[in-house]
């Protein structure tokens, strides 16, 4: 490679730009879902899920003019960067600048810190809400795009995966995301976003449905049979009946997003995460 | 959208008036407590041990707030999903525990403890912290502060909306509300 064509980024630019996105991130809902919130907001049936529905929309407009954060559960960090492979990083390490990032962001942010250092023995709270999840993918160029999600718990636990045997199908398929919206009922704060990645393997089906959650509300799949798919799947979770935050009407998600990859010939791996109305997220391209 | 105004601490009388559906508003004391807190509480129950705060009458809001920014009361909080808290509220209602503010379903041996007891869940709308936060007027930590937004915090609330969920004859609204709702395939 010709060695004048390598841009040079201190890690601090890094740590600055992920700061900045936890502090707004958690207090503007992505413009997506703000304008699904509205469409329901004139069509749910329901008179108490029409209602709920109105106040969910105070709240974000009250969390954004207020810079609070929309929820408390301001989550786990969730990193994804791309990095241009004709980036150089300077000044440090890459991981430790994120990780700074999100602890100036949360503590001078006012944001809930929510990450317990041992999952299963101790569970002592970190106190800064590190360490961040973060992935880094390398791509041609020499952009730096970051993508922050908040993640919260309540949603998060109600996400399933599960390896079906090819024979399974779309119907296979379509029964166990509806399945696992039924089952979540109430708890993840419908509406919800729901993102469901197909194929990979165990490990990366899980993170397509991250990435498909994390899409924006209102955009599709590029793949027309994908696309219908993300349909179909919306209008059967919307007739489960579960409706605004539980309490019955026709409005349980404001999207399905799907998002697939090659798999292995014996395998056809599935899997459902799940958003609240908010999913706050954002991105900073560097 | 009738709205009914109560206080803390619950009387017998009001928990029998409430019905599942009932659009409430409630002014006076909530303490808040989540996973790690109730286990706390419970483990001194089991010891013999008295609680650091007042149970009779009262209500708990599992809420993890935000931290507060100069001015606020408290930062946002929204309800937490109230399953978590399962294992641990039966022996609270026993007690004297009369109401819980969460979001999402109970087990059913949480609903029976509510009949048992003359108990009521109520849900706030889950993802309203920012909204919610304006009705508390004053928080203060009681207990386990090494705890962080997991404390047991005294919130003193104005006109708190919540939604009764399970009364005290054993009708659940989120039952009633899919069942209203849902369209079978043929």
């Amino acid at each position: 490679m010709d060695g004048c064509n390598v841009r040079i980024v201190d890690v601090s630019e890094i740590r600055q730009a992920v700061k900045n996105l936890a502090v707004k991130t958690t207090s503007n809902v992505p413009k997506g879902a703000i304008d699904a919130l509205e469409r329901a907001c004139l069509t749910e049936e329901s008179s108490v899920g029409k209602e709920v529905i109105k106040q969910i929309l105070e709240n974000h407009r009250i969390a954004s003019e207020e810079n609070v954060p929309a929820c408390q559960d301001t989550g786990v960090a969730m990193l994804f960067i791309e990095l241009g492979q004709d980036v150089r990083l300077t000044g440090g390490d890459l991981y430790e600048a994120i990780n700074e990032g999100v602890r100036q962001g949360y503590i001078e942010g006012y944001l809930r810190k929510s990450v317990v250092s041992d999952p299963l023995f101790e569970r002592v709270n970190t106190g800064d809400n590190t360490p961040a999840v973060i992935y880094v993918d390398i791509v041609p160029g020499s952009r730096i795009k970051i993508m922050f999600a908040a993640k919260g718990g309540g949603a998060e636990n109600m996400s399933g995966l599960r390896m079906f045997a090819p024979a399974a199908g779309v119907e296979g398929v379509k029964e166990f995301v509806i399945d696992q919206v039924r089952k979540a009922g109430p708890n993840p704060c419908p509406p919800i976003i729901v993102g469901v990645g197909i194929g990979g393997t165990f490990d990366r089906v899980a993170l397509l449905a991250k990435k498909a959650v994390l899409r924006e509300v209102g955009s599709s799949n590029p793949h027309p049979e994908y696309a219908e798919l993300e349909k179909e799947l919306l209008e059967e979770i919307n007739k489960l009946g579960i409706g605004p935050q539980g309490f019955g009407g026709r409005t349980t998600a404001l999207a399905v997003n799907v998002e697939f990859a090659p798999c292995h010939i014996a395998s056809l791996p599935v899997a459902c995460n799940l958003n609240c109305h908010a999913g706050p997220h954002d991105t900073i391209v560097l | 959208m009738a709205i009914i105004k109560i206080s803390t601490p619950l009387t017998e009388e009001v928990m029998s008036t409430l019905k599942a559906g009932d659009n409430v508003k409630i002014s006076g004391v909530l303490y808040t407590a989540r996973d790690a807190a109730h286990k706390r509480l419970v483990a001194l129950i089991e010891e013999g041990k008295e609680l650091p705060m007042e149970i009779q009458g009262q209500i708990i809001y599992y809420v993890g707030p935000a931290p507060a920014k100069p001015g606020q009361a408290i930062g946002s909080a929204g309800p937490t999903t109230s399953y978590r808290m399962d294992p641990y509220a039966p022996i609270l209602m026993e007690h004297g525990l009369k109401g819980m503010i969460g979001k999402g379903s109970r087990s059913q041996s949480v609903k029976d403890a509510m009949v048992t007891h003359n108990a009521v869940y109520f849900a706030a709308i889950g993802g309203a912290g920012a909204l919610l936060a304006k009705c508390v007027k004053d928080a203060e930590i009681v207990a386990y502060e090494d705890l962080g937004p997991e404390a047991i915090r005294k919130l003193t609330v104005e006109d708190f909306p919540a939604v009764v969920v399970n009364d005290i004859c054993g009708n659940d609204l989120y039952e009633q509300g899919v069942e209203q709702y849902r369209i079978d395939n043929d």
